[in-house]
């Protein structure tokens, strides 16, 4: 029951990413390029996800645990130290070198395109890499 | 702004929200697609609700594909900017542990300090880059 909820999730998540066009590239730079003819509707995008999220995420807290598991997994860390800063400006540069983040990447696999396969394998490289070589606090 | 798209943004974002939502609800965990897929090929952990999430992931716009028939999105070119994107993209997210999804949505959405200076910063760079080159 949990594979199927997990597949459900994802499945949801990449339709938003699709029916939101966000899974093209050309899309996000048009958000991310504040040059040229300036398209906001990635700021509506996380709006929405947000307001969605935010109260969910609300309610859903108010249980002692989920539906499926047997406890709530929340990321321990809360210092804002080097590896966060650093790996957040790194992640900006290559999305905006881009337009690709790696949901979207991942879903345009189903385009079949070459160029998108490159790119997700050089970001597995990137994370096997960055696994090996993690950053000192 | 003619290329701007509110309603498909509002919708495709609801949709975002929601499938995070699910994963928060029913399995507990922040639904973070760089962690996600990262631990799904290199940790031994939970690896099947994690392939099962990814799977999930790269059959979503066949399915949108199916409904609207003009449903058409381009992709980037194949060379050396695609490669050293796709680099960047994976050390800066294992490195900073998290992506648009995971600090951007869930992070933000649970109000993180440290997701929303890690989207602040990513969002910055992101404008930078695509700006000036």
């Amino acid at each position: 029951m949990q594979i199927m909820i997990a597949f459900i999730a994802g499945l949801l998540m990449s339709i938003g990413i699709a029916v939101s066009m966000m899974i093209d590239p050309a899309k996000v730079l048009g958000f991310l390029n504040l040059s040229g003819n300036w398209d906001p509707s990635l700021a509506l995008v996380m709006a929405a996800a947000l307001a969605v999220y935010s109260v969910g995420f609300r309610l859903v807290r108010g249980r002692s645990a989920p539906l499926m598991a047997e406890k709530f997994q929340l990321p321990n860390a809360s210092k804002i130290d080097k590896p966060i800063l650093i790996g957040a400006a790194v992640f900006g540069l290559g999305w905006g070198l881009v337009g690709y983040c790696p949901g979207p990447a991942l879903a345009a696999l189903s385009s079949g395109s070459f160029a998108t396969l490159s790119f997700v394998l050089a970001m597995v490289v990137g994370w096997y890499l960055a696994r090996k070589w993690p950053l000192p606090h | 702004m003619e290329n701007f798209t509110p309603l498909s943004a509002l919708i495709g974002g609801t949709f975002i929200g929601l499938g995070a939502l699910l994963l928060m609800a029913a399995l507990g965990r922040i639904a973070g697609i760089s962690g996600i897929a990262s631990q799904a090929i290199f940790q031994k952990q939970d690896r099947s609700w994690k392939l099962a999430f990814v799977a999930g992931l790269l059959l979503g716009p066949l399915l949108v594909a199916l409904v609207i028939s003009d449903f058409s999105f381009s992709t980037p070119e194949l060379g050396p900017r695609t490669l050293i994107a796709g680099l960047l993209v994976g050390l800066g997210t294992a490195w900073g542990s998290g992506c648009t999804s995971g600090h951007g949505v869930c992070g933000i959405g649970r109000f993180s300090p440290r997701s929303i200076t890690a989207t602040l910063i990513f969002m910055a760079a992101g404008v930078l880059v695509a700006s000036l080159f």
